[in-house]
């Protein structure tokens, strides 16, 4: 194969500038076309979320019934229509992104919280522990997701939480397994071995050598599981279990505007299209960085 | 020349890139050379050389993209190997010329029999039936020196060196003229080295195969080659008999390799390790790519290219110093 | 007479596999004289590297005593033998996966020695660029990662983490053996410059017996986990006495042309696996003087000449030859 000849940046000391793990991704996602749109577009609906309760008064714009306003299409005063209640589209997608990020974040969140720590334990330790975990985990994961979300939030109740919880432990089994088989694989390293070799305990080695390096198929898993976890989510309020109304989840929307599909199909069209392009967008960035992250690979 | 029957391949200026979206890597640069039949030639070199890329080129096998043969001729056997059409190819591949790789652990295929993997090129090729074909599979398994029995074993049941005398078994299955072997025993252990590069010795004297042994071992070389070419960053640097090219060493980077293998016979002597690293192919300087490592180098050899110049009737160098009067590298003994 | 620095005593390591015990090491005996290199050879699955990391105890030994200038290293608490990895230390086969990919050329010289605080905090910039020189890599590769370098500065970075504690002993893995000749050759040479430099004791693990001639004071050859003769390398090389010693010399190709044509001994079949072995000669099966006696009991090691050890039952014969 070629040798790739380095043309290091020297500094003073003739020393080539130190570029951290994270700089040398960042210098790679840079050339992913695909994923820098991601990221910018992710970018955007994060900022949309967060200045959404500035921007809007809830109680008028966005569940506020003006019922002179009712299903009007596409105009001027409101770009994406109103809804049978004669609220604004636009301002409920905008306003949704609030629900819909905030649910797939906690949701992974938990999921990845309890997933890694099982699925390291598992991996480094191996034995009998890793066979109770795994066994565990194909136990729980043989259950179908929807159905598992449906009983957790039957069973608790509705509400946002209880959402988040549910799709938060039908997550838990992805998370097992990748960080189980990354941390296999990376344990058996010579470089582990060596690191013994120079005394570190086992606890130093999973920080500072076993962990970093089981790092990235978990961060691109997550971004995936984000992605994902929406989609559930919007199901689960399309089926009316998850957020309640007149919250403006965009699968509620997507449910509410089901009625007035024939006449107006904006109103289903829009919230589907908003869940469209940010599971799209979560996708794309998630590849991109399964690329950047893995240092092996030629820049 | 190509009226000598004898003559089973013929490379004339092959040259190979890998053409990347950023650089383009000089893998193979304007390489010549012929094979006689019965005749063995040892492709020597290190790493990145362009041994393999040799090896894939004549079988039309480079990865393409990026791989791109940019120019040159391959005749093996009186096929073109450019030119002919694709199902010409196929036919060619395995009935005239066949190819044995490095890793026998990744060169069988795990869910076929090791007799099915033999018989399926032979059926391609011979036109046998399935049951004639496999017969004659387990011939073959008995002429590398595996029990027929064990035809019928899948390849995890056999050790590497078993393993490797069924790729053998395999490239022989429809006896080509020709056998590109590359680094054959890399993977394998001494005594089973041995065991192997005896039985290519032995299949070779009594098929009367043309054999191109690719290695970077100068012992492998001397045992079983009749002819050497040593390349460095994808030219062909030294090339000549094996008497030629071990007694009457030319180049320095050939003299280099000899100086840092330690001798078995002299365990004092100190190895003289040649400095430095091989030029980045998608950057090679414009004179002789072993310029910065030689220590006989002058000012002509960083802007001038060396051409292979003939020494005697068969031996040939690429190195500009020998254009001065009375030069001689400090190995080898002097062409009268 | 030199000190002893490295004496193993009937080292032996099983492991448990689902067909049986696998006798990886069995019962290996041997000394290394302090800045003496033992050179260790023998093929692929024979325990050499088991042997290896038994002495250093990154895999725990089933019996067996090892001593590191007298101590019991076998016997120390883990505390202990924390402190002894500083003296101790080991230098792998694969330069590509025994560095850490996110760590960078300086962490990766450094880690050893915050972990043992060898110099103060300011002063480990300086030193790692002193360790560099050492084993020739350039000052401005400190801030590069392993997979931006070639084989042969990855293993210059393994070596350079090695002798950041000044250890006193190093096993060698083959760490050669992934490299081309030319780089080959620079490493040897730097292993050796080291050893004269700061006075080291290496157990020298290869399969390349050419390589081990070259560089060691004594060789041990080792057959399914067991040391079938041990001597001086020249007198190795020119009196081996065990059938398998011989062959393996025989088998190394030559890169002469035109010297005395060699008998080359051909082996019959491929080494056997070493899991529930019965008590014969474990070289029997592919040995050509194998007799009744080496299928009755397993031949011991014994000392034929000062310094020259041998375990074959026919040894006798073959000395008079």
């Amino acid at each position: 194969m070629a040798k790739k000849q380095q043309q290091p940046k020297l500094d003073a000391n003739g020393e080539r500038k130190q570029r951290s793990q994270a700089g040398e991704a960042w210098h790679r996602m840079k050339k992913d076309r695909g994923a820098m749109l991601g990221l910018v577009v992710v970018s955007i609906i994060i900022l949309v979320a967060l200045l959404a309760n500035v921007l809007l008064d809830y109680d008028e714009d966005v569940i506020g019934m003006h019922t002179k306003e009712r299903l009007q299409s596409p105009n001027a005063k409101h770009l994406l229509g109103t809804d049978e209640y004669g609220r604004d589209i636009l301002f409920r997608i905008l306003y949704g992104a609030r629900y819909s990020l905030s649910v797939g974040l906690v949701a992974v969140a938990i999921a990845l919280t309890i997933g890694v720590t099982l699925g390291a334990i598992a991996g480094y330790n191996g034995g009998a522990v890793e066979e109770v975990i795994m066994r565990f985990t194909d136990i729980f994961s043989s259950v179908p997701n929807m159905l598992m979300a449906l009983v957790v939030v039957s069973a608790l109740g509705q509400s946002m939480l209880n959402l988040m919880i549910a799709i938060g432990v039908t997550s838990v089994p992805q998370f097992v397994r990748i960080t189980r088989a990354t941390v296999l694989t990376v344990r058996n390293q010579e470089y582990v071995e060596s690191a013994r070799a120079i005394g570190l305990s086992t606890p130093k080695i999973i920080v500072s050598h076993i962990l970093p390096n089981s790092l990235s198929p978990i961060i691109v898993q997550t971004t995936l599981r984000v992605a994902s976890a929406i989609i559930s989510a919007s199901s689960l309020s399309f089926l009316g279990l998850g957020i309640p109304a007149p919250n403006p989840e965009w699968g509620s929307m997507l449910s509410g505007g089901r009625k007035f599909i024939r006449d107006y199909p904006y109103m289903t069209l829009y919230p589907g299209l908003a869940i469209m392009i940010t599971v799209l967008s979560l996708n794309l960035l998630g590849d991109g960085l399964r690329d950047a992250l893995d240092p092996k690979l030629k820049n | 020349m190509s009226d000598n029957n004898n003559e089973v391949l013929r490379v004339e200026d092959l040259t190979v890139y890998y053409e990347l979206e950023e650089e383009t890597v000089k893998a193979v640069n304007d390489i010549s050379f012929t094979l006689d039949r019965g005749e063995t030639i040892g492709l020597v070199g290190e790493t990145g050389a362009g041994k393999t890329t040799t090896a894939l080129a004549l079988l039309r096998l480079v990865p393409d993209p990026p791989g791109v043969i940019k120019s040159g001729k391959i005749t093996v056997c009186g096929n073109d190997m450019l030119e002919v059409p694709v199902q010409k190819l196929e036919e060619i591949r395995g009935k005239d010329i066949a190819m044995i790789f490095q890793d026998p652990m990744t060169s069988l295929n795990p869910v076929f029999t090791v007799g099915e993997q033999i018989a399926e090129s032979i059926e391609i090729h011979e036109k046998l039936g399935k049951h004639e074909a496999y017969e004659k599979a387990l011939d073959m398994l008995e002429m590398v020196g595996i029990p027929r029995e064990r035809g019928a074993e899948y390849p995890h049941q056999f050790s590497g060196g078993m393993k490797q005398r069924v790729v053998i078994a395999i490239a022989l299955a429809c006896q080509p003229q020709l056998l590109i072997a590359d680094e054959p025993t890399t993977a394998l252990d001494v005594t089973i080295q041995a065991q192997v590069l005896d039985l290519i010795k032995n299949l070779k004297d009594r098929q009367g195969t043309s054999v191109i042994m690719i290695t970077h071992d100068l012992g492998i070389v001397a045992e079983t080659c009749d002819k050497v070419a040593v390349m460095y960053a994808g030219r062909i640097i030294e090339t000549g008999t094996l008497d030629d090219v071990f007694n009457y060493t030319l180049h320095p980077y050939t003299e280099g390799l000899f100086n840092s293998l330690p001798n078995i016979n002299d365990r004092k002597a100190e190895l003289k390790p040649i400095h430095g690293l091989m030029p980045d192919p998608t950057n090679l300087p414009p004179g002789c790519a072993f310029e910065p490592r030689c220590e006989y180098a002058c000012e002509a050899c960083k802007t001038q290219l060396p051409e292979l110049v003939n020494f005697s009737g068969t031996h040939k160098a690429a190195c500009l110093r020998y254009a001065e009067e009375g030069f001689h590298i400090a190995r080898g003994k002097k062409h009268e | 007479m030199s000190k002893t620095m490295i004496e193993v005593q009937n080292l032996t390591k099983y492991f448990k596999t689902p067909k049986g015990m696998l006798h990886a090491v069995d019962g290996v005996n041997f000394t290394i004289d302090e800045g003496k290199t033992l050179g260790v050879v023998g093929e692929s699955g024979c325990g050499k590297s088991t042997t290896g990391r038994c002495i250093l105890r990154l895999i725990e030994p089933t019996d067996g005593k090892v001593f590191f200038e007298g101590q019991d290293v076998t016997a120390m608490s883990s505390r202990q033998l924390h402190d002894m990895r500083q003296k101790m230390q080991i230098i792998f086969q694969d330069p590509f996966s025994s560095l850490d990919p996110r760590k960078t050329v300086a962490q990766t010289i450094q880690e050893p020695m915050i972990e043992f605080k060898i110099v103060p905090k300011d002063q480990l910039h300086a030193k790692t660029r002193e360790l560099m020189d050492m084993v020739g890599l350039a000052g401005r590769l400190i801030n590069t990662y392993p997979h931006e370098l070639d084989g042969g500065r990855r293993q210059r970075i393994g070596v350079a983490r090695a002798i950041s504690l000044n250890p006193k002993f190093i096993v060698c893995d083959e760490p050669v053996s992934a490299l081309d000749v030319s780089i080959q050759a620079q490493i040897l040479n730097l292993l050796k410059e080291l050893q004269r430099d700061l006075g080291l004791t290496y157990m020298f693990i290869t399969h390349d017996l050419s390589v081990v001639n070259h560089f060691s004071d004594d060789i041990a050859v080792m057959y399914l986990g067991q040391l079938v003769e041990k001597a001086p390398a020249e007198e190795l090389f020119a009196n081996p006495i065990h059938p398998y010693t011989q062959a393996l010399l025989s088998a190394i190709p030559i890169p002469e042309v035109g010297g005395p044509k060699r008998e080359r001994i051909l082996l019959k079949g491929e080494i056997t696996s070493p899991v529930n072995l019965p008590d014969e000669c474990r070289f029997a099966k592919r040995c050509n003087y194998s007799c009744e006696a080496c299928r009755q009991s397993d031949p011991k090691l014994v000392e034929i000449v000062p310094g020259h050890f041998v375990a074959c039952h026919r040894m006798n014969e073959f000395i008079n030859h």
